[in-house]
């Protein structure tokens, strides 16, 4: 995986982004503010602008330059979430010009912490965490196992995806909608939602057929 | 639901430039989004900065001015600010002698200035952040993100901006922020929903005859729903869940305050009740204030907000303070 597979995956982002953007404020109206879907359509548009301009000749730099924007464009709480996350991953890729599985896995561990450090949410807790961590601990199982790339990216989706429905039951206990207390219990976490939408970006680029 | 505006993304913008326009002494940097005051920095004067999701005129941009903040920054429509305003608010306004940031304590406010204080400090800039929580209607414990910030924030820029203007450190004015939070409570009911123009539609629903509890200042649902009752009734709710949390005795300072689609008329009814169940030999409302100041755009609805002053709060509030939203002394 080379910066061109990881500009197409933020591609693919921003165009899942912005055709999830209602549903995804929807989610929010439920028990947010509604500004979520609108966040970070702005957000993964500025990302796109920006890396159309710039030169980013390796997958770190690709990244880096995503969270930057993010954290400049966004606000709330996902840009600086969100924004953090890609740029612990991009720390975690380095300099490196090409990324193998396991690579992609550190990085993938590295956002992780990031966003719990700077979001101190931890599992259970109604966050986009629920999402993220038992994805990332799938897919590096996976890799760890040696299992080919569609496997472990379908590993992280299954994941994901199981731990946004999670979420539905969950009472909140971090960010907006933990004013509601119990109210909060039905409604999926909208920054589950969003995390999900990343993840499956992430694979079904890496499906495409290549060349 | 219709709106006065070009187009939802270019409102934020539309309105700094309205605010500039009609305010020759504010200073409105449209690429930033922050609202400074003319002629900043002040040399030696703590600078007092805040900012948020926009939607809550006359908060924080019209607070801006002389005895108050020196400048706002407005992020989207309940959408916190990023951390580039907020450094450039910080840069402009830094007069040598520190910058004190007022944060209400939501998670996206706390994560966005906690990174602009880093970026700042390491600039040479000290920052001292004040976080405001005065929302009893959410319990502050382990199970959410902590009360909410929402009328005394009025009150905390009124009376640390009134100190900075008289020369207090970066220190002073930090203490005298985090003691009117401290010395703060509020409740906030809401008649309807409010409509995010981005969003176009109602974030909540409430039928004709409902009403929602300990609603916040975004158009978030609040912690429960009742049936609407008479202004006294409802003021009683408000006014037992601050008192739950908060002896009311002692001078106070009294904010009755509009969500943005409720009418003065019936922001003074409330008011008289209010009024009525301060009444009591230890207790007295020495200050007040009726209006809209901080608001969730055209939400029908109010909230009550109590702080209980001591001489100095009462002398700093009586400050002379020339801004848009608040004017009186000067």
């Amino acid at each position: 995986m080379d910066a061109e597979f990881f500009r197409a995956w933020i591609a693919e982002i921003a165009a899942v982004v912005e055709t999830q953007r209602d549903h995804l404020t929807q989610l929010d109206s439920a028990i947010g503010d509604a500004d979520h879907g609108t966040n970070l359509s702005r957000g993964f548009t500025a990302v796109q602008a920006a890396l159309a301009q710039a030169d980013t000749p390796t997958p770190g730099s690709v990244l880096l330059l995503t969270g930057s924007t993010l954290i400049s464009k966004v606000g709330g709480a996902s840009g600086p979430l969100y924004g953090t996350a890609f740029r612990r991953a991009s720390k975690a890729l380095g300099d490196a010009p090409v990324v193998d599985l396991p690579a992609l896995a550190g990085a993938l561990e590295a956002a992780l912490a990031g966003v719990q450090k700077l979001g101190a949410a931890r599992e259970g807790e109604k966050t986009m965490v629920d999402a993220l961590a038992p994805a990332v601990s799938a897919f590096s199982k996976a890799v760890a196992e040696g299992a080919p790339a569609d496997e472990a990216l379908s590993a992280l989706t299954d994941a994901a995806d199981a731990g946004a429905q999670a979420t539905i039951s969950m009472q909140a206990l971090k960010g907006r909608a933990s004013y509601l207390g119990p109210r909060s219990v039905g409604h999926e976490d909208p920054g589950a939602a969003s995390t999900v939408l990343i993840l499956h970006a992430l694979r079904d680029v890496a499906e495409r057929p290549t060349g | 639901m219709k709106k006065l505006i070009n187009s939802p993304d270019t409102l934020v913008t539309d309105a700094l430039a309205g605010m500039a326009a009609a305010h020759p002494s504010l200073a409105v940097d449209l690429e930033n989004k922050i609202i400074v005051r003319a002629g900043a920095p002040a040399a030696g004067k703590v600078g007092l900065v805040s900012g948020g999701g926009s939607g809550h005129e006359p908060l924080h941009g019209g607070f801006v001015g002389y005895g108050m903040l020196d400048a706002a920054c407005a992020g989207e429509v309940f959408t916190s600010p990023v951390p580039d305003q907020m450094l450039a608010a910080t840069l402009a306004v830094n007069g040598g002698a520190g910058v004190v940031h007022v944060v209400k304590n939501y998670t996206g406010d706390i994560l966005n200035f906690q990174m602009a204080a880093e970026l700042a400090e390491d600039e040479g800039i000290e920052v001292a952040s004040v976080v405001v929580n005065d929302d009893v209607a959410v319990q502050d414990s382990l199970y959410t993100a902590g009360r909410r910030g929402t009328g005394a924030t009025v009150f905390v820029e009124k009376i640390a901006g009134a100190l900075a203007e008289r020369g207090g450190s970066l220190a002073d004015v930090a203490a005298v922020a985090a003691e009117v939070n401290e010395r703060s409570r509020s409740f906030g009911v809401a008649l309807t929903s409010c409509t995010v123009p981005a969003a176009g539609k109602p974030t909540f629903d409430l039928a004709e005859a409902e009403i929602e509890l300990g609603i916040g200042i975004h158009g978030e649902p609040g912690r429960t729903r009742a049936a609407l009752a008479s202004a006294r009734d409802i003021t009683a709710i408000v006014m037992d869940a601050i008192a739950a949390d908060m002896p009311l005795t002692g001078d106070l300072l009294v904010m009755v305050n509009g969500m943005g689609g409720t009418p003065l008329i019936e922001l003074y009814g409330i008011f008289n009740e209010v009024h009525r169940y301060l009444a009591g030999p230890d207790v007295r409302i020495a200050r007040n204030l009726v209006g809209n100041y901080i608001t969730s755009l055209e939400m029908q609805g109010f909230s009550v907000t109590v702080c209980r002053l001591t001489d100095t709060l009462t002398d700093l509030w009586d400050a002379p303070v020339d801004t848009p939203g608040l004017r009186w002394g000067r």
